[in-house]
């Protein structure tokens, strides 16, 4: 009992303080800056919680959750994601003025559905968590609620969030007849032995995959991704393209390890493989094309996802280097992608000016510093080395190649070489263009946001200098 | 006469027709809050599957979650209908062919 409430003591004491805080906004005027502190506060908390229950390995509340060690590492992702965004979103909302106060329990709603989603061990709970997230995600990409492109953002996102829950939920209904339970173990126990309904049980899992493909955004379910990104506030883009997808690949990876003694003729592997290869080229091409930067980020991000896949392929295949690859890169995309997306909404002007490519023109002379992280950012998403994303790429490369999917990566070294094209083409026309008229030329500082943007690109750095130590923790935790 | 007179399968069939009907009606329906019941549709289809297989395997795990997904889907009928009437008062229409700066 007591080590149930010590352990969950990350999840509990965050949702605990996500309520407190919506109260605070309701009793108190103007608490945007009694919130802001608060906030920052739960979540350094929240991840100091989360380290210390690191090494305690196992499960509380009958089994319902896990503790410890890979739910833990997650929530410490999420808490530092949600953190860089609270401090960057501050000068965001005062200038966008959208200080309404609800923006910061939201967040904090949204990071309890996520850990939630990290710590399931039972499909009830994998569905509560994704939900939570996902009520606060469609809520806050309608934040400028006069501005039609955003209200259009949060209505796409929710119906088409709602409609992909509805095969979620089904795929586990169908999951639970075939195999009599919700709880993970027991699952993994069934699926090893004759099933009661095999085909039921191939059905639900395909559903399945159906729904948290979607929420991964992956091809053919990443449609949502490019619009939902482009309209929603920049800050809150950054938000759900780094911690949403960080937390849809910690459910996706008990999901395809606990599913897959019953892949006997693996076709899910397969399929996983194709949609894997399928979302990296879809969502680079697409890319190429983009003149809004926030679109061309988005599609970027569906690529990323495509990457993320190749360890979900390796996984499904036994192989436990697919585990700690997307454990590394998880850690590595955060601090790029949210670096990039922080950059944006710095330069970002209300209403949705400042945000084509060509706004971009010659930024190294206006903001010299911008232009430099930027360009780190850029070079990490790309996978060109020293920086993070290169080694992120390596061991997800290395695991689907030592889990024989040759082909698989053959096809992703591809689409990488056609990624480095836009992401370089964004540092060419940062340094080697002339600014243009349309270019804002007034200097705004970026105030506190320079926290998050100078953390990221010291993290993106170091994670690529030096990736042994992140490597050894994982190695730690997980043992391989 | 008891539940289980009627064959397990008779129930899983209604309640796919029933999560076929929603998807369709998902898919043709221009109405944003129609999609949004033939989603609602999709749920209670799911609810379906849920109770008879718990009611089958005497296991109250699968009644517990019906309760579960009637609580979201509640909670996401509430978010749901609010950023339908935003996205009136912004744009005065609930047709989502209409909703297109963004390419779909």
């Amino acid at each position: 009992m007591e080590q149930d409430f010590l352990l969950s003591a990350p999840i509990t004491f965050l949702s605990i303080m996500a309520t407190i805080l919506m109260v605070v906004d309701a009793l108190i005027k103007k608490s945007s800056k009694i919130t802001f502190t608060l906030s920052w506060l739960t979540l350094g908390i929240t991840g100091v919680l989360a380290a210390w229950t690191l090494k305690h390995n196992g499960t509380a509340f009958n089994g319902m959750i896990t503790v410890g060690s890979f739910g833990a590492f997650f929530d410490i992702l999420f808490c530092m994601g949600a953190l860089l965004t609270l401090i960057a979103a501050r000068p965001y909302m005062q200038r966008e003025n959208l200080e309404h106060d609800e923006f910061h329990s939201l967040i904090l709603f949204a990071v309890s559905g996520m850990m939630i989603m990290a710590h399931a061990n039972s499909l009830l709970i994998l569905f509560i968590g994704i939900e939570i997230m996902s009520v606060c995600f469609y809520i806050l990409s309608g934040y400028m609620r006069s501005s039609v492109r955003s209200v259009e953002a949060s209505l796409k996102y929710f119906l088409l969030g709602a409609f992909a829950t509805g095969f979620l939920v089904y795929g586990m209904a169908l999951i639970y007849g075939a195999t009599g339970s919700f709880d993970y173990n027991q699952i993994f126990m069934a699926a090893q032995h004759e099933l009661r309904f095999p085909s039921l049980m191939m059905i639900g899992i395909g559903l399945l995959l159906i729904g948290l493909s979607f929420k991964a955004a992956a091809f053919p379910f990443h449609q949502w991704a490019p619009d939902v990104y482009q309209g929603a506030p920049t800050v809150v883009t950054a938000f759900m393209s780094t911690a949403g997808k960080i937390a849809a690949f910690s459910a996706f990876m008990p999901i395809v390890a606990i599913v897959s003694p019953a892949d006997t003729e693996m076709k899910i592997q397969i399929i996983l493989a194709i949609i894997s290869a399928a979302t990296m080229l879809v969502g680079n091409i697409s890319a190429l094309t983009q003149t809004n930067i926030k679109r061309m980020l988005a599609y970027s991000s569906v690529a990323h996802a495509g990457y993320l896949m190749m360890g979900l392929v390796a996984i499904s295949a036994h192989h436990a280097r697919g585990v700690s690859g997307i454990l590394y890169y998880l850690s590595a995309y955060l601090f790029m992608q949210l670096g990039a997306f922080v950059i944006v909404s710095i330069l970002e002007r209300s209403g949705e000016k400042n945000l084509e490519i060509e706004d971009y023109a010659g930024l190294s002379k206006r903001h010299p510093v911008l232009a430099a992280l930027m360009t780190i950012f850029m070079l990490s998403l790309a996978g060109i080395p020293p920086f993070a994303g290169f080694f992120g790429k390596y061991y997800l490369f290395t695991a689907a190649i030592e889990s024989g999917y040759t082909w698989l990566t053959i096809i992703a070294v591809i689409s990488s070489i056609i990624s480095v094209y836009f992401y370089i083409g964004l540092i060419v026309k940062m340094y080697f263009t002339e600014p243009n008229e349309s270019g804002e030329s007034t200097q705004q500082l970026p105030g506190i946001a320079s926290i998050t943007l100078a953390v990221s690109a010291v993290a993106v750095v170091f994670l690529g200098l030096m990736p042994a130590g992140l490597l050894d923790v994982i190695k730690l935790l997980f043992g391989n | 006469m008891n539940l289980q007179s009627i064959p397990l399968e008779y129930y899983l069939s209604l309640s796919a027709i029933m999560f076929t009907i929603g998807t369709v009606g998902v898919l043709t329906r221009r109405n944003a809050i129609i999609i949004f019941m033939c989603i609602e549709m999709m749920l209670n289809a799911v609810n379906l599957t849920l109770v008879s297989f718990s009611a089958f395997m005497g296991d109250s795990a699968g009644q517990m979650f019906v309760f579960f997904v009637m609580a979201v889907a509640a909670a996401e009928a509430a978010v749901g209908l609010a950023i339908v009437l935003a996205l009136f008062r912004v744009k005065q229409t609930v047709y989502v062919d209409e909703i297109n700066i963004m390419k779909w």
